[in-house]
């Protein structure tokens, strides 16, 4: 089994589901998936112009993973411009910062959907709990 | 309210399983009256969309939690859809029946 992959933090989804090439001579090609936290490094470096060791703290991640993070974002986009390939946004490896939370007890990372009442660790009960976005 | 855990194998004393879609068996937790029942997962062989069917399966066994190691890009959509709350351990060498315990 690969070693897992930390969640990265994402702060809003991207705005859109895709991408499409228009006034292309070639049929539909495969297209190619952007993850949510490709997407949010392209926007935290290109966009909001921080440098990547910031936009590696935001997104809880080390220096070196956002660095590869971005370039595989980058890359896609260039694919999919040359290739006049359909870009989609897809979940990837990303947690939407406000809607996940951890236990500071028993460090369980968890969501807390609508419907659910109380803010407490589902597993121990605790109510020592903190919102993704706040551990920074 | 139900919960439902990702399981090794089909009783208390068996180890949680950190994967969700290929996990070999779940155990559903009704909190009110403390009883589990477990379920094979017939997709944990499956050459794809093992996540998306475990998700599948967890709506219809009627659970409001789900507890596993990680879940992947589809399942976690389907569930977020659905309102059902996702919880993640990252430590495998709990079994069952510890699971149940600190949740109680």
């Amino acid at each position: 089994m690969p070693r897992r992959k930390r969640m990265r933090k994402v702060v809003a989804p991207p705005g859109f589901r895709g991408y499409k090439p228009y006034g292309s001579r070639h049929g539909q090609k495969e297209h190619v998936d952007l993850h949510y936290e490709e997407y949010e490094a392209i926007k935290l470096a290109d966009y909001d112009l921080m440098n990547h060791l910031e936009a590696s703290r935001l997104m809880g991640v080390s220096r070196a993973t956002f660095a590869r993070v971005y370039e595989s974002a980058r890359r896609k986009i260039a694919r999919a411009l040359v290739e006049t390939r359909e870009i989609r946004s897809v979940f990837g490896h990303a947690i939407l910062d406000q809607s996940w939370f951890v236990c500071n007890e028993c460090q369980a990372r968890f969501n807390i959907p609508h419907n659910h009442v109380g803010r407490h660790c589902p597993i121990c009960k605790g109510k020592n709990i903190h919102s993704i976005k706040e551990q920074l | 309210m139900n919960t439902l855990i990702s399981s090794t194998g089909n009783d208390l004393d068996s180890g949680f399983d950190l994967r969700f879609g290929r996990a070999g068996w779940f155990c559903l937790l009704n909190e009110e009256t403390g009883e589990t029942t477990f379920f094979e997962n017939e997709n944990k062989d499956a050459s794809h969309g093992a996540g998306t069917k475990a998700a599948e399966k967890v709506v219809e066994l009627g659970a409001d939690r789900v507890i596993s190691g990680d879940f992947g890009p589809r399942a976690k959509e389907l569930l977020e859809k659905f309102n059902i709350q996702m919880v993640l351990l990252t430590d495998d060498s709990k079994s069952i029946a510890d699971i149940i315990d600190t949740i109680k």
